[in-house]
C-alpha cells in the first residue's frame, strides 16, 4: 500500500511538474509565436530570447495587489480560480506518456493512472471545465462577467456534445476506453511509424475533435467569453494577482491537455521511431506531438478574426453536431463492412 | 482493506451534510452548489462500488449538464440569484409527512429487497448479498447487455428524449409569446 | 481502486499547490483597498443598477436540448465498447436510436429553437 502511494506521489510530482513548466512555455511560445506571425519578435528582453519571460510574468503577478471589489460574494469569488484550474489538470492524470518501463526494478506504468473508462473520464472532467467559469462570472457581481460567464457556459455546452461525439469513432475502432489501450492499438513496426494512427482513419473526427477542442477552451477564433473588445475580458474582469493567474494558468493548462488527448487519440500518443530501444523517448515524441497541436493552436489564433455569437451557436448546433452523428454512423459502417 | 470504510463515510458525511445545504441555506445559488456537491460525492460511492461506468455517467450528465440547467434557470431568472430566500412556506407540514412515508418506503424496501431476492436460477440477488466477481470491464458488459436483453428499453429511452425535447421546445416557444 | 487513489492524490497535490502560491503571493503582495479601488468595473463610470441584467431565455433552451445530447452521448460509450463483438446488430439498433433523437434535432431546427436572434 505505501509503495503504491510513493509510486503514485513520485507520478503525481512528475506531471504536475510537466504540466505547469508546459503551461509557463506555452505563454511564451504563444506570444512568440503570435509575435512572429504579425511580423514583430515577441518577448526578447527577459533572458536570451526572451526565454526567461514566463518567471518575469510569474513574479510579477506574485507581486501584484489582489484587488477584491466590495460587491463580490467572497467564498464563491475564491473558489472559482480553483474550481478552473482543478479539473484542467485532471485531465493529466490518465495520459499515458511512455511506454511501461522497470525502473530500479519496479515495472512502472508510464500513465499516473490507468482507468479502465479513461476517455469516459476525460470527458467528464471536460464537462466540468464549465463551472469555473460559472463562479467566476456570478461572483464578480459585475455585469461583464455575468454576461461572459453565461456566454461562455452556453458555448461550451453546445460544442461539449460535438466534442464527445467526435471521440466516439476512434472508440468504435479501437473498442476500448482506456487511453493505454488505445494508445498500443496504434503501434507500428514498420519504416511509416506512423500508418496506424487513427487520423488516417478518422480524419473528420480528428478535424471535429480540433474544432470542437478549441471551442471547449475558449480560444480565438470561439473566444467569445472573453471578448476583450465588447466584455472586458469577461467572467475574470473582477479578477487580479494570483486569481487571475490561475485562470491564465487553468487555460493553457485546459489547451496542453485537450492538445495531450488529442495527439493520443488520432497520433498515436508517445507512439513513434525507436520507443522500443531508447526508455523514456515517448515522452519526447508526446511532448512533440503536443508541441504541433499547440502549434496549431495559436496559429489559428494568429489568422482568424472572431466570430459572432449567433455564427458560433449555429455553427455549433446545425453544422458540428450533424456531422460528428454522420461521422459516428459511417464509421461504424466501415467497421461491420471490415474496411478498416 | 481498510481504506475504502474510511472513504466510504468521508463521503456518505458530505452526501447527506450537502443534502442538507441544498434545503437549508437561503441564497439559491448556493443551494444549487451545494447540490453539485451532493452529486459528486455520490459519484465517489459509486466509484467504491467499482461502478466506474455509473460514476462518469453521474459526474457527466447529473454535474455537468443538468446542475448546469438549473444554474442556467437560477442566473436567468433575475431578482432571484442574490435575494435571500425562505426555504418553506405553508405547506411544511405535508411535506413533512411525504417524506418521512418516503423515506420509510426506501428503508422498507431496502430492508426487504435485502432479505428476500435471490433468483433461483443465477443465483443472483440483490443489494449487498450478491456474490461472485465483477466482470474486469464493466463498460463493456454494460453496453453488451444495452444491446441484446436490454434492447427495447433502450430503444424506448429515445423516444423519451425525443419527448423530453419536444416538450422543452414546446414550452420556451409558449413563454416566449 | 489503487488507480483512483492517484487520481485523488493528485487532485489533493493540485489544490496544494494552488494554495500554496496563493499563500505565497498574500506574503509578498502589498495590501492596499480603499473604496475607489473596490468599485466593480464599469467603462470608468460608477456601476448603475446591480449586475442582474435580463438574459435572453435561449441560453436556458440550449441547455435543454444539450442535457437531452449529453444523456445520448453517454449511451453511445458502451455501445462503442461492444461494437466490435456485436457488428451489424449493434450499428442497426444505434442508427434507429440516433434516428428518432435526429428527428428531434429536425424538429428544434425547423421550429426555429436552434436560432439564435
Amino acid at each position: 500500500m505505501v509503495e503504491i502511494i510513493i509510486a503514485a506521489g513520485i507520478k503525481v510530482i512528475f506531471v504536475l511538474a510537466a504540466v505547469l513548466t508546459g503551461c509557463a512555455y506555452a505563454t511564451y511560445m504563444e506570444r512568440k509565436v503570435v509575435g512572429h506571425l504579425q511580423h514583430r519578435i515577441g518577448p526578447s528582453y527577459a533572458g536570451p530570447y526572451g526565454l526567461l519571460q514566463p518567471i518575469a510574468d510569474a513574479v510579477k503577478l506574485m507581486f501584484k495587489e489582489d484587488i477584491v471589489p466590495d460587491k463580490v460574494e467572497r467564498a464563491t469569488f475564491a473558489l472559482a480560480p480553483l474550481v478552473s484550474f482543478i479539473p484542467a489538470l485532471l485531465t493529466f492524470a490518465v495520459v499515458p506518456f511512455g511506454k511501461d518501463n522497470t525502473v530500479f526494478g519496479y515495472d512502472v506504468k508510464m500513465v499516473l493512472s490507468d482507468l479502465n473508462i479513461g476517455i469516459l473520464f476525460v470527458f467528464a472532467i471536460t464537462s466540468l471545465g464549465v463551472y469555473g467559469i460559472v463562479l467566476a462570472g456570478w461572483s464578480s457581481g459585475s455585469k461583464y462577467s455575468l454576461m461572459g460567464g453565461i456566454r461562455s457556459s452556453a458555448q461550451m455546452i453546445s460544442y461539449e456534445v460535438s466534442y464527445g461525439l467526435s471521440i466516439i469513432g476512434v472508440l468504435l475502432i479501437a473498442n476500448t476506453l482506456s487511453l493505454r489501450e488505445l494508445v498500443e492499438q496504434q503501434a507500428s513496426d514498420s519504416i511509416w511509424f506512423f500508418s496506424n494512427w487513427f487520423i488516417f482513419k478518422q480524419p473528420l473526427g480528428c478535424l471535429l475533435y480540433v474544432t470542437c477542442a478549441i471551442a471547449e477552451t475558449n480560444r480565438l477564433p470561439f473566444d467569445l467569453p472573453e471578448a476583450e473588445s465588447e466584455l472586458v475580458a469577461g467572467y475574470h474582469t473582477e479578477y487580479s494577482s494570483m486569481r487571475f493567474a490561475m485562470f491564465f494558468i487553468g487555460e493553457y493548462a485546459n489547451m496542453i491537455a485537450v492538445s495531450a488527448v488529442g495527439a493520443t487519440l488520432f497520433c498515436g500518443g508517445w507512439q513513434g521511431p525507436f520507443v522500443n530501444e531508447i526508455p523514456f523517448i515517448g515522452i519526447f515524441w508526446l511532448a512533440l506531438k503536443v508541441f504541433v497541436f499547440m502549434f496549431v493552436y495559436i496559429w489559428l489564433r494568429g489568422t482568424l478574426p472572431r466570430f459572432r455569437y449567433d455564427q458560433l451557436m449555429n455553427f455549433g448546433w446545425k453544422v458540428l453536431l450533424p456531422l460528428a452523428l454522420l461521422n459516428t454512423m459511417v464509421t461504424g459502417l466501415f467497421v461491420v463492412m471490415g474496411w478498416f | 482493506m481498510a481504506e475504502p470504510g474510511i472513504v466510504f463515510w468521508i463521503l456518505a458525511v458530505v452526501t447527506v451534510a450537502s443534502a442538507v445545504m441544498v434545503v437549508t441555506l437561503k441564497n439559491i445559488f448556493h443551494c444549487a452548489l451545494a447540490l453539485i456537491l451532493c452529486l459528486f460525492s455520490v459519484a465517489g460511492i459509486y466509484i467504491l462500488l467499482n461502478a466506474e461506468f455509473l460514476a462518469a455517467a453521474q459526474v457527466l450528465i447529473y454535474v455537468g449538464a443538468v446542475a448546469i440547467l438549473m444554474i442556467f434557470a437560477i442566473m436567468l431568472t433575475s431578482n432571484l440569484a442574490s435575494k435571500a430566500i425562505r426555504q418553506s412556506n405553508e405547506q411544511v407540514m405535508v411535506g413533512t409527512v411525504v417524506s418521512v412515508l418516503f423515506c420509510g418506503g426506501m428503508l422498507a424496501l431496502i430492508y426487504l429487497t435485502d432479505k428476500a431476492i435471490v433468483s433461483e436460477e443465477t443465483g443472483v440477488a440483490f443489494w449487498r448479498q450478491v456474490r461472485g466477481t465483477l466482470p474486469a470491464d464493466n463498460v463493456a458488459s454494460l453496453g453488451g447487455y444495452l444491446m441484446t436483453k436490454f434492447m427495447l428499453p433502450f430503444e424506448v429511452v429515445s423516444v423519451l428524449l425525443l419527448a423530453a425535447m419536444i416538450g422543452a421546445i414546446v414550452l420556451a416557444r409558449k413563454e416566449k409569446a | 481502486m489503487t488507480e483512483y487513489l492517484a487520481v485523488l492524490i493528485f487532485i489533493f497535490a493540485g489544490i496544494g499547490i494552488v494554495l500554496f502560491t496563493f499563500l505565497l503571493s498574500r506574503l509578498l503582495r502589498p495590501i492596499n483597498p480603499y473604496h475607489e479601488k473596490n468599485i466593480n468595473y464599469e467603462c470608468a463610470e460608477n456601476p448603475i443598477g446591480t449586475s442582474w441584467v435580463k438574459f435572453n431565455n435561449r441560453f436556458y433552451i440550449f441547455a435543454l436540448i444539450f442535457v437531452i445530447f449529453d444523456v445520448e452521448v453517454v449511451f453511445l460509450f458502451p455501445w462503442a465498447v461492444v461494437f466490435g463483438q456485436l457488428g451489424l446488430y449493434a450499428l442497426v439498433e444505434m442508427v434507429i436510436f440516433i434516428g428518432i433523437l435526429f428527428f428531434g434535432i429536425f424538429y428544434a431546427w425547423r421550429k426555429g429553437a436552434l436560432k439564435w436572434v
